[in-house]
């Protein structure tokens, strides 16, 4: 009986060993890291992240990509609710065609769109600036939160509205004061995956910014400069990337386990 | 059931504002590179339908599209199973289930270069956890920037490293919504564990797997950073897959005009697929 969890265990730890050793070498110095295999650090040091913590173009890296993904997140949610509302509960013109036609924006490559993008934001001059990654990245964030959002929605009984109404709610009322909090989970979840696609995407992230908004995961390829490879100060800045991952997955937690199951999704 | 009503067009406006501009343009603007030629400085000359069919009919496109569509295959047919047998095995309930979660969850959101960054030095030879151990320890000879073959186990394991979860959180969830009316009814019917994963299981976890199978469908479809951290493209262009071999092109060469038209081919292959993928797994809802 016992045994079955052998293989959550199995899986785990296979996930935690690139992770193990990652970190492992962010306390290591370049030299150690170069000259062969250690399992653990032999000459311990904390010089990559004292780096990391004192130098601005850094630290500024990590506040730069918390912003956009926060940014995104926001806009993605605030858009998506009153959309998936709509679709949940109404069939009006076109409404199959453009739930499809929505999903067809996360098919895109971003490769295919990196270079139209920095052309057109800087058409409309907000090149380098939070916005435009946080713009860029709706394009694959504002379908997923729709699908989820309407999923979550399709579970809450329409009574609910009708009764809302025959009480006398005006609509954004009752959508802001009893709606919403109904499918909170669903909005937890949804934020989860519009935090995670943003935070990890960089492609586009690195092509829509050059100084001022540039990315965590931008400022890291920095680290192969003309003096080679700085891996310690790599492993370091990329063991730093987790932690915020790690916290809105630790926060978002009970969600998934309860939420996720309602519906569609 | 739902109400017919237009003036519900109100509510998803801002959507289709805001992905309408910033897919649309970029589109527009894709498809007006894809006819024509140009010599730099933004002068344009119209080309037709010329770089379709040289990419239709080159081999390098060819073999860049077999590959990745290699890639994608191995992908799903390796996560998807395991991702349902691991959240098949997890606990229901209790301390170690949030703990799972997030230990599980933690791949997924490391960004994408540093998932590169940190398989490449995982696999070296000599310093790696990954490549001392096989090399030192297990004997086997094993270098990815060497070898076509462990170049590609490597990208392969990356890959399931990475995404195996996405398939377990969301089987998961299907999972733990099932009632257990359902498991006590097998039960009493003397049902075998086969069974009960064949007829209850299966079923109510079709909905969540409709959108894991996509989500693994569009993303390895469209992978990028990952490979190409990890190992360049290379040996050669044994690992080149369509993404790295369409930037190649488009910033590398800057050859637009090309590069364009191999994006929308691109963006037609992916649609068509997944919309097989999606009809053929939500056609019994629509019934």
């Amino acid at each position: 009986m016992r045994l079955k969890y052998l293989v959550p265990i199995l899986y785990i730890a296979f996930l935690m060993l690139p992770i193990y050793w990652l970190v492992t070498m962010s306390f290591k110095p370049t030299n150690e890291i170069l000259a062969g295999f250690s399992l653990f650090p032999q000459s311990f040091t904390l010089d990559a992240y004292r780096t990391i913590f004192t130098d601005p173009t850094w630290y500024w890296g990590y506040i730069n990509s918390i912003i956009y993904v926060t940014l995104n997140t926001v806009i993605s949610i605030t858009v998506a609710l009153p959309a998936a509302y709509a679709f949940s509960r109404y069939h009006f013109i076109g409404d199959k065609h453009l739930f499809f036609w929505l999903l067809t924006n996360r098919m895109a490559p971003a490769a295919v769109f990196a270079l139209p993008f920095f052309q057109l934001y800087s058409a409309i001059g907000i090149f380098d600036t939070h916005l435009a990654v946080a713009l860029a990245h709706c394009l694959f964030n504002i379908p997923l939160a729709v699908w989820i959002l309407e999923g979550f929605m399709r579970g809450v009984p329409k009574e609910l509205d009708e009764t809302a109404y025959v009480d006398g709610y005006p609509f954004w009322r009752f959508f802001t004061s009893i709606f919403i909090p109904t499918i909170r989970a669903g909005v937890g979840v949804a934020a989860f995956f519009c935090f995670m696609f943003s935070w990890v995407e960089l492609l586009l992230a690195k092509t829509l910014t050059a100084v001022e908004a540039k990315p965590i995961a931008a400022t890291m390829t920095r680290t192969a400069s003309s003096a080679g490879y700085e891996l310690g100060l790599l492993a370091a800045a990329g063991t730093l990337t987790i932690i915020p991952g790690a916290i809105v997955i630790y926060f978002v937690r009970n969600y998934i386990a309860k939420g996720f199951a309602m519906g569609r999704v | 059931m739902k109400t017919q009503n237009n003036r519900a067009w109100f509510l998803v406006l801002p959507v289709l504002i805001l992905v309408a501009f910033n897919a649309l343009i970029p589109m527009m603007t894709v498809v007006n590179y894809s006819v024509q030629e140009t010599f730099g400085d933004n002068v344009f000359f119209w080309q037709g339908l010329d770089w379709f069919q040289q990419i239709l009919q080159s081999e390098r496109f060819h073999a860049a599209l077999g590959r990745q569509f290699f890639f994608t295959a191995l992908i799903l047919i390796i996560e998807v199973p395991l991702g349902i047998a691991i959240a098949l095995c997890m606990p229901r309930q209790g301390f170690w289930v949030p703990v799972c979660l997030v230990l599980m969850a933690l791949p997924m959101l490391i960004p994408w270069n540093v998932v590169g960054a940190m398989w490449n030095i995982f696999a070296l030879p000599d310093i790696g956890l990954l490549g001392y151990t096989l090399n030192h320890v297990l004997g086997i000879d094993y270098d990815m920037t060497q070898d076509p073959v462990a170049a590609w186990v490597t990208i392969i394991t990356m890959d399931v490293w990475h995404w195996t979860s996405l398939v377990v959180l969301l089987s998961y969830a299907g999972l733990v919504s099932i009632p257990d009316a359902y498991y006590q009814a097998a039960k009493i019917d003397g049902a075998s564990n086969w069974a009960v994963f064949r007829f209850i299981q299966l079923p109510k976890m079709k909905n969540v797997l409709t959108i894991a199978i996509l989500l693994r469908f569009m993303d390895s479809f469209n992978i990028y950073t990952e490979p190409f951290v990890l190992t360049g493209g290379g040996p050669g262009n044994s690992t080149t897959l369509l993404s790295i071999d369409l930037v190649k092109i488009a910033l590398g060469q800057f050859d637009l005009g090309p590069a364009a038209a191999m994006s929308l081919i691109y963006f037609a292959i992916t649609l068509l697929v997944s919309w097989v993928f999606y009809t053929v797994m939500t056609k019994d809802d629509l019934n």
